[in-house]
């Protein structure tokens, strides 16, 4: 009920806005939903930082406004609908389940253009970009699996979409490669912000046996559950050590700055076209949190030139050959997982308990 | 075998901390119900108290005070409810939910400036021997300061309602207020005290849950607990003792269906977060099923507007 408040409140603002910049109607507006609130320090925070590093660095040619808390569904299109028809010109509409509403505005729409996050459904006036996240799981794996004393690993997921299975699976790919009697442990919470949730999820895994917790959800509360029972964790899309300053060994940290800049130029030169980008560490749409200090030299060393290999190509986070749970073999030695199979990633590999919900 | 009896221990330790913040907010609501009022506010009443516990604390260091102005925020929030209701008459549904989503907004105002901040820890309890016993060991002797706190409120409400005299009136007022007012006692201030208690009491469950469950604020941190608070009253005919058996229920099956989860049983994750609320549900509808027994137990003037000169 206080999200639904919050769009309506922030719709209002919207509107009021698009009427009070009608004087400014040299500058291009931009417009920027967010699945969460900015505060969560998390991925929507990451957002916000690319929607500024654009208002720095293109300020005197677009106006960006934001709104924050849409919870995905019907919604959402409301929200974005409300964007386009005061006078946005270019859209970014950051969660997974914004796909279809951002489809059915962009449709009525066709002079605007959308840039959706993390989706797979394109059309002439919408593109979609992502990061290639599991890249990082591919280093944290590998710390973890080193780091782990119990063998046991509790990964906390929002929902059970590709991105986050294809993440695990990174994840544990690269940790049975360093300790391969480590476990993965999943526990969903079906939402990708609920501190008491996670915060549930962690102790519940911890209570399992697990002594390194990663997760694929928003709010920094598992962190602070590592911290207190003295173990160890990753933080998810931003920087979380301030929540876990014993806890936190690094973070995958989203980076949509160079990308946000680049998309608003081309909109603003008219080279603007739809297409997909999937950009990893060496496009810089990724980097690593500053590793926590306590880590073992040789530990970060090795997560190192992991993580070059991978941003120079040597190291395929899904290269071959890789096994699911039945012990088949899914991609061969010798060859990688194509784009199109991370996409569609509907199945765990050696190492995770437990089977992906459907 | 062994493996689920070690988990034991640790889900009866979890569900204990994850029933009180219902358990405050129902009890509250309880005692507030019992004195004929229907306060739907209590989502809104413990996100203000969550929020103004925590900004106190942040800015004080003191979980105790925090906890203090969480209780008394519920409790201006319970005031506000007072007025309209009581004072000025409004209908009390429509007040409540009203209330609910001011508070929704007026927390996630306030909470602006203190997301993302850190403070100190509630400390748990430790004693040596106790603590480790198996299985009971943590949940009994190893909690912090207001789970045994929310266990002592059951029976200290259950004497207070049914074993003092104040009580027995409360109960009175909240059976036939018309009734009561010949006799005497005042009605307007008794169930306007009864509120503020239950503001209160919601007020420390929201500030239970930023500065102790999860020590952060977040907004929405309550997730509707408010709400399953509500339906625990009912759920337990209006007797705290139930309340107690309401809140472990919902938080028992809350924290074992993440635990089944990790276990790897293949039970869809999505049919097993919904299995707190079908919990809760099923149980309802059990006890509806006698409609006598409903009618029997809930207060007989709830809700109901009271005119002094009718």
């Amino acid at each position: 009920m206080g999200k639904t408040l919050m769009g309506l409140a922030a719709g209002a603002a919207v509107l009021a806005l698009g009427v009070g910049a009608a004087d400014a109607q040299d500058k291009m507006k931009v417009g920027f939903v967010y699945v969460g609130p900015v505060s969560d320090h998390g991925y929507s925070y990451q957002h916000d930082q690319g929607r500024l590093a654009v208002e720095k660095e293109l300020g005197d040619k677009v106006t960006t406004t934001f709104v924050e808390n849409v919870p995905e569904g019907a919604d959402a299109e409301r929200v974005i609908e409300q964007l386009a028809s005061s006078g946005h010109k270019l859209i970014f509409t950051t969660s997974f389940g914004f796909m279809n509403p951002t489809l059915k505005v962009a449709q009525r729409h066709p002079d605007v253009k959308f840039e959706h996050a993390t989706g797979y459904k394109r059309a002439a006036n919408v593109a979609t970009y992502s990061a290639r996240f599991y890249e990082g799981r591919t280093v944290i794996g590998q710390i973890a699996g080193k780091m782990t004393k119990s063998n046991i690993i509790g990964y906390i997921g929002s929902f059970p979409i590709p991105e986050v299975v294809s993440g695990i699976n990174a994840f544990t790919l690269a940790m049975r490669e360093v300790n391969p009697k480590a476990e993965v442990r999943v526990v969903w919470v079906n939402s990708w912000y609920d501190p008491g949730k996670e915060a549930e999820a962690a102790k519940a895994l911890i209570d399992q046996g697990a002594d390194v917790i990663s997760l694929h959800t928003d709010s920094p509360a598992a962190i602070q559950v590592a911290q207190e029972r003295g173990l160890y964790v990753f933080g998810q899309s931003s920087d979380m050590t301030r929540f876990g300053p014993k806890a936190h060994l690094t973070a995958i940290v989203d980076d949509w700055r160079s990308y946000y800049v680049d998309r608003v130029k081309a909109a603003l030169d008219g080279t603007w076209k739809s297409q997909d980008t999937w950009g990893g560490f060496k496009d810089h749409m990724l980097f690593l949190a500053p590793y926590n200090p306590a880590l073992p030299a040789d530990i970060v060393a090795a997560a190192e030139k992991t993580r070059t290999d991978i941003m120079e190509g040597k190291r395929h986070s899904f290269q071959g050959p890789v096994k699911d749970q039945s012990g088949k073999v899914v991609i061969p030695e010798g060859k990688s997982a194509t784009d199109e199979q991370i996409l569609k990633m509907d199945w765990y590999v050696e190492g995770v308990q437990g089977k992906v919900p459907k | 075998m062994s493996a689920d009896l070690a988990l034991l221990g640790p889900i009866l330790a979890a569900m204990l901390a994850a029933a009180t913040p219902l358990l405050f907010a129902a009890l509250g609501e309880l005692v507030v119900e019992k004195s004929g009022v229907l306060n739907l506010g209590v989502e809104g009443m413990m996100l203000v108290g969550a929020v103004c516990g925590f900004a106190v604390t942040a800015q004080t260091g003191s979980s105790t005070l925090g906890f203090a102005m969480g209780a008394a925020a519920g409790a201006g929030m319970a005031a506000l409810f007072g007025v309209l209701t009581l004072l000025l008459l409004a209908n009390q549904v429509a007040t409540g939910l009203a209330l609910t989503l001011f508070g929704v907004g007026l927390s996630a105002l306030i909470g602006q400036g203190f997301v993302g901040i850190p403070i100190p820890d509630v400390p748990e309890l430790n004693i040596p021997g106790l603590t480790d016993l198996p299985v009971i060991g943590k949940a009994l002797f190893g909690q912090d300061a207001l789970v045994y706190l929310g266990l002592a409120m059951v029976p200290a409400v259950h004497w207070f309602l049914y074993g003092s005299r104040r009580g027995l009136i409360l109960r009175a007022v909240g059976e036939n207020h018309a009734a009561a007012h010949a006799l005497g006692y005042k009605v307007v201030r008794i169930r306007f005290l009864a509120v503020l208690f239950g503001g209160a009491m919601s007020g420390i469950a929201g500030a239970y849950l930023s500065l102790d469950y999860t020590p952060m604020w977040a907004e929405g941190i309550t997730a509707g607990r408010g709400w399953i608070a509500l339906a625990l009253v009912v759920f337990a005919t209006w007797k705290p003792g139930r309340v107690l058996l309401g809140a472990w229920l919902f938080g028992g099956v809350t924290i074992a269906q993440l635990h089944v989860q990790g276990l790897g049983i293949d039970i869809p994750s999505q049919l097993l977060s919904m299995l707190p609320y079908l919990a809760t549900v099923v149980v309802l509808v059990l006890i509806s099923r006698d409609v006598t027994r409903i009618r029997l137990n809930a207060p007989a003037s709830l809700g109901k507007i009271f005119h002094p000169d009718a």
